[in-house]
């Protein structure tokens, strides 16, 4: 099975939203998984026990990074390549990139497989310099990519469009001094509520006006009380796992709960698509 | 400048041996496994005055710990932003380096370090003997080093194809490791150096985290940095200098093995007697483990015999039985050898008319006798390299 992805491009295009999502990622889980076909990229992060049950999906059109774009599968009909590789690997590496002239990315075999980042620096002096990093990723084999597939957006109990994370993050980063135990609840009147409650004390943070997607309130609307609250017990650390690993704001950030069952997170940041799901406590 | 120099030397060992020479005051430090060396040395017009002894005595030798020097100067914003001189004095009588920090307000602070008399610690090293050398501003260097992770133990410098120069991580090969582990190499152009003089296909491997000890002060007082190297195995020596002083890193590179390709290295430091396999039981002793050469008279220079460096595993060591102490003596070793150990970087200061902002008063009067033979440390590149396991670097 030989497979080969090439892409150049110019290196600022593409490596600040990768680099943001794969340190994003790298925060989140060790490991994660690439998934390369012909139109898009997608870090995956499934939901297995060792993550606490959150999972991520993340995509990215490749024509919007990529001056050039080449890719052969597995097979003609699974046109699709899925790697596993370490997060930090990869952010480290496209943190180099920041100041890059072009980039490459291909799929190699050097002892063992690997994704051969070759960066070209700008530099001072009229000589480029090169920097290569190897980063060794496992090929997943065809029969696990059903576990790898895109999850399903839930039916909400609520759509609402989030506060500015940076000061949801600061308020839930105090908030988990206190207990682990949070509870998010938004309703279809714009207002999202973050609540943590102990034996001496109970803290509530209230977001007001922030305004509901229209799909939401167009089906649910008809049957829903507007001002009833959907929540849901989460780990608070999950949520600041989250929150601390968008470091710069999205375009549009959508929450959806589905009352005591998750919460997901649905972020666009420029040409990047994120979905990230959070299971009830349980 | 003097507490980044301080600060670079940390980064290599735990005992800062202290010894004002009539060249300046030198600075000089070893790594547990004796794997790395560093020495600064400041000429005397570095400082607005210096003494290296009262007329008529002999400088005093001093080892102290890092840790206790490094106190001193550990916060070098405050030092920069309020000391306005700094003096420093070695009081023999009472076994005291006196360190005291005149600073802005009238401030002074004032810090009794104890240390322990101690034997001259000095590397044999020609930096002009090697036959590759690489030159660049420290800031080109740094910008090298930049991509790999700062945990990364060593690191391989090469010549490739094109007359690039060459920075690859260097790992360890573990057989059943599971997770392998990210490769980074990052390749320069030769414009980018001020003197390359090497051929295609020659490489080294050495311990990262000991050379960004020296590239972060060469960095911060913007010199350039030259790196003379011979074939792996060979010591490398990192020198900055400038009008003032002068800096020196020798560090042990990784010697060839058969086993693999020419990219990886098997290392083996072939700097010093305490790698050979039976004497690491001595490792475990403080610094002064086994290194002994002999009876040094009054100054450094005139050396008599010393012993080669004994480097096989299956060569007795040379003399002493044990490690050595400085607080006693042991036999001095009679082996026919080495030649007298090559000063360390002789930089004179011309001009220059900065003046350092630390003077220097050396008081000795020191009761005990000196009939404790000075041991000459060698760390010499020794004439078989060691086919033993690797020697971790000490960061």
């Amino acid at each position: 099975m030989e497979v080969v992805v090439q892409a150049q491009c110019p290196g600022p295009s593409l490596s600040l939203p990768a680099a943001g999502v794969s340190n994003m990622v790298a925060k989140l889980a060790k490991a994660c998984t690439l998934r390369i076909s012909p139109e898009k990229l997608n870090f995956i992060v499934s939901d297995k026990v060792a993550n606490g049950g959150v999972s991520m999906w993340c995509e990215l059109e490749q024509e919007n990074f990529f001056s050039e774009f080449q890719m052969e599968g597995v097979s003609a009909e699974n046109n699709e390549i899925y790697l596993e590789l370490t997060a930090e690997n990869l952010s480290r590496a496209l943190k180099t990139a920041q100041n890059a002239r072009a980039l490459k990315v291909k799929l190699t075999n050097k002892h063992f497989p690997c994704l051969t980042i070759s960066i070209e620096l700008l530099s001072v002096s009229s000589s480029s310099r090169i920097v290569t990093h190897d980063i060794p990723v496992k090929v997943i084999p065809r029969k696990l990519w059903k576990d790898l597939q895109e999850p399903a957006v839930p039916d909400a109990d609520v759509s609402i469009y989030l506060p500015v994370l940076k000061t949801m993050k600061s308020i839930v980063e105090k908030m988990k001094n206190i207990s682990n135990h949070l509870i998010i609840e938004a309703n279809l009147s714009g207002e999202l509520n973050l609540k943590i409650e102990t034996e001496l004390v109970c803290v509530t943070t209230h977001f007001k006006d922030l305004g509901n997607p229209p799909t939401a309130r167009d089906a649910a609307a008809r049957d829903r009380d507007p001002a009833q609250m959907a929540e849901v017990h989460l780990d608070i650390r999950r949520l600041l796992q989250f929150l601390a690993g968008q470091q710069v704001g999205p375009t549009k950030a959508v929450c959806n709960i589905v009352s005591n069952k998750m919460v997901h997170f649905d972020l666009l940041h420029e040409d990047v698509s994120l979905q990230y799901f959070i299971p009830a406590f349980s | 400048v003097l507490g980044k120099a301080v600060h670079s030397l940390s980064r290599i060992g735990d005992e800062l041996y202290l010894e004002p020479l009539e060249d300046g005051l030198s600075l000089r430090t070893v790594n547990s496994s004796r794997s790395a060396y560093a020495c600064f040395l400041f000429a005397p017009l570095f400082f607005q005055q210096y003494q290296a002894a009262p007329p008529g005595q002999e400088a005093l030798r001093c080892k102290i710990l890092m840790k206790s020097f490094l106190s001193v100067f550990r916060s070098l914003a405050m030092v920069e932003k309020t000391v306005e001189r700094c003096c420093i004095s070695l009081n023999g009588r009472s076994s005291r380096l006196v360190v005291q920090l005149h600073c802005k307000y009238g401030v002074r602070k004032t810090h009794n370090l104890a240390f322990q008399d101690c034997e001259s610690l000095q590397a044999v090293f020609d930096p002009a003997s090697c036959s590759h050398v690489l030159r660049a501003p420290a800031r080109v260097l740094g910008e090298a080093v930049q991509p790999f992770p700062p945990a990364l133990a060593e690191v391989t410098l090469g010549i490739g194809s094109g007359h690039r120069v060459i920075l690859r991580s260097y790992l360890e090969e573990e057989a059943d490791s599971a997770v392998k582990a990210m490769v980074t190499e990052m390749s320069i152009g030769e414009e980018d150096f001020q003197q390359l003089q090497a051929q295609e296909g020659v490489a080294i491997t050495f311990c990262l985290k000991e050379f960004r000890g020296l590239l972060s002060f060469a960095e911060s007082a913007n010199l350039s940095l030259s790196i003379h190297f011979d074939a792996p195995g060979r010591p490398a020596i990192f020198a900055v200098k400038d009008s003032l002083l002068d800096g020196h890193f020798v560090l042990a590179t990784m010697s060839e093995s058969d086993l693999h390709s020419p990219e990886l290295h098997r290392l083996a430091p072939p700097l010093q007697a305490p790698s050979t396999p039976h004497l690491d039981d001595f490792a475990s002793d403080d610094m002064d483990s086994y290194m002994i050469a002999m009876e040094t008279t009054g100054d450094g220079e005139g050396s008599r015999a010393v012993p080669s460096m004994s480097l096989s595993p299956g060569h007795q060591p040379p003399s002493s039985p044990g490690p050595y102490s400085e607080d006693n003596e042991t036999e001095p070793s009679t082996e026919p050898g080495t030649p007298p150990p090559k000063k360390v970087g002789a930089g004179h200061g011309d001009s220059g008319g900065r003046r350092g902002r630390s003077g220097l008063q050396n008081s000795l009067c020191f009761l005990c006798s000196l009939s404790v033979p000075l041991a000459v440390l060698w760390l010499h590149p020794g004439p078989r390299t060691l086919p033993s396991r690797p020697q971790p670097c000490a960061g």
